[in-house]
């Protein structure tokens, strides 16, 4: 286990800097994320013309996982519709989950989250902010079906 | 024991550490650091060869069998239970129900006593302090019987206001229940004033015991209290077994808890008629061997001396909390005058989940998290605390330990 392998710079930035950070107002749908097991919370709002995520922030209190984990997917989910945010979730998740995990090329700076499958403690810190962005997506869905 | 023998017999650490196989493995390339011994203690051998001795020689089911085996488990097993007696100074057997742990010893006391006998205009009263496991017990008893949960306060040390406190002692109060000492910030409850004032006002209490064991020899009948609940392993026992002590008018009046085998007298389809104390709150096969690892651990720690071993641990809380308060950024949270051997802290810019990591990656393992006291961190509104905690096996060096991982945080989040 290497600790330079976890707090990869790019982490430890977004951490420092998180991208994307603060309400979205007038955002079509937004959903809150609680991991009660290290008390991690996260809002995370989105903008949508249809199925496409035109804008999204987030805001929370977290550890570093969390909080670089949130910031980088803000940057890679704006611009994809849903169908290509689950796909790329499931590539988060293989990374994140399976070790020595080959990196695809088309995660982009989302790699940098590679070290956490050696740490499974820390897989959940990641996984929120994507579990959190799906539950605001399904809202807006069931907002929709439900006008 | 007086300063001239404790000062002819220096605790030595390095020969306790030595008891505590466990201890001398490897984590992550580093020798084991073991600082979370608030949320469980390891076991010395002496609990080890006690557990083995019993499964090896004398297990089978206790009570009611003739058979060799059987006799020599229930031996064993009521065994534990003076023993039990014994380390609380509790006035008879009858009084030592054995239970999985703190939590169902609370539980326990909440179904069976406080449920059938509080309602609307009653009131619970608990402090900010508390343990998930000394919290929603009350909060169900309340949402069953319509009785209401009170809280008093803390304040910015971690110590319970005791003038509110006192002032939230009515003759509404039915019961009180606090801990002793407190989990997530170790301070040290003046339980035995609580427990006067409370019975002043016609009150019983209950005392968490579950942090003060390990680092103070408790005498109910001197406290006073009601209720003592703790669990075998924060006290160098096993895990899935802890005692409720209750004054035994109490116990007597309280219905039982569990049916089921063992708790019973006679039964037939009509109607039961119950085992008396205090195997009538122990329906079903009990832990046993747990039971006789437990009684190995109060031996064990007995001849430590638990006022030896006190000492020890203060005397590294202090070295530890003199090295801490000089860390740039870290804060210690619990600064109350009297605590046990725990250090709750945050280091400014790295979250304690990360901290946690770090440092096992150093071989040092800590307690990171709410510690299972939600209210304690909104009070103090952080999302939760690093933990160092010391038992009888830790040394300088651990402290030492401890000190240098927390500047290879620093040096990561710097």
């Amino acid at each position: 286990m290497d600790l330079k392998d976890l707090y990869r710079d790019v982490i430890l930035d977004h951490n420092r800097q998180p991208r994307n950070f603060g309400a979205l107002t007038g955002a079509d749908a937004q959903a809150d994320g609680h991991n009660p097991l290290c008390g991690d919370r996260l809002t995370v709002w989105v903008q949508l013309d249809g199925d496409r995520v035109t804008d999204i922030r987030f805001e929370g209190k977290g550890c570093a996982i969390s909080t670089a984990s949130a910031s980088l997917m803000t940057e890679a989910v704006k611009g994809k519709d849903k169908a290509a945010i689950q796909a790329l979730y499931e590539q988060v998740h293989a990374l994140l989950t399976q070790h020595n995990a080959e990196a695809d090329a088309s995660l982009g700076k989302l790699a940098a989250l590679g070290g956490v499958s050696e740490f499974p403690s820390r897989v959940k810190c990641a996984t929120l902010c994507w579990h959190t962005l799906n539950a605001a997506l399904e809202r807006s869905a069931a907002a929709v079906t439900t006008e | 024991m007086n300063a001239v023998s404790a000062a002819a017999a220096p605790f030595d650490a390095e020969r306790v550490r030595a008891d505590f196989p466990i201890l001398a493995q490897q984590v992550n390339g580093r020798p084991l650091v073991y600082l979370d011994s608030a949320a469980s203690g390891q076991r010395p051998l002496a609990v080890l060869r006690a557990v083995e001795r019993y499964e090896t020689h004398c297990h089978s089911n206790v009570h009611r069998g003739v058979h060799a085996l059987s006799q020599a488990a229930t031996e064993a097993f009521e065994g534990a239970r003076e023993r039990a007696r014994r380390f609380l100074n509790a006035r008879s057997t009858r009084e030592i129900v054995f239970v999985r742990g703190t939590t169902e010893a609370i539980n326990l006391v909440a179904q069976s006593f406080a449920r059938p006998r509080l309602g609307p205009g009653d009131e619970i009263l608990i402090t900010g302090l508390e343990h998930h496991a000394n919290i929603v017990p009350w909060q169900m008893v309340c949402a069953q019987s319509g009785c209401a949960l009170k809280v008093a306060p803390i304040d910015r040390r971690g110590e319970v206001e005791l003038e509110r406190l006192l002032e939230l002692l009515t003759a509404r109060t039915r019961l009180v229940a606090v801990a002793h000492v407190s989990n997530a910030l170790g301070t040290i409850l003046p339980v035995k004033r609580i427990v006067e004032a409370a019975h002043s006002c016609g009150a019983l209490v209950l005392l968490d015991g579950a942090q003060a064991v390990p680092h103070t020899a408790v005498d109910v009948r001197a406290l006073g209290c009601d209720f003592y609940a703790f669990s075998g392993h924060k006290l160098y026992g096993p895990t899935g077994i802890g005692v409720l002590y209750g004054r035994e008018e109490l116990l007597e009046e309280m219905p039982p808890w569990q049916g089921g085998g063992d708790m019973i007298r006679t039964v037939t389809f009509e109607k039961s008629t119950y085992n008396e104390l205090p195997w009538k709150f122990e329906a079903g096969t009990p832990n046993i061997s747990g039971a006789v690892g437990l009684a190995a651990a109060m031996d064990y720690l007995e001849s430590l001396g638990i006022e030896a071993v006190a000492a020890h641990e203060q005397r590294l809380l202090a070295l530890a909390t003199g090295e801490l308060e000089r860390i740039p950024g870290l804060e210690i949270i619990g600064t109350a005058a009297h605590k046990a051997s725990v250090l709750s802290f945050t280091l400014r810019g790295c979250h304690p989940h990360d901290l946690g990591t770090i440092l096992d990656t150093e071989g040092v393992a800590i307690r990171t998290g709410h510690h299972c006291a939600m209210p304690v961190m909104s009070f103090f509104d952080i999302p939760a605390t690093a933990r160092a905690s010391f038992g009888c096996y830790n040394t300088e060096a651990d402290v030492r330990a401890l000190v240098a991982a927390l500047g290879k945080a620093r040096e990561v989040f710097g």
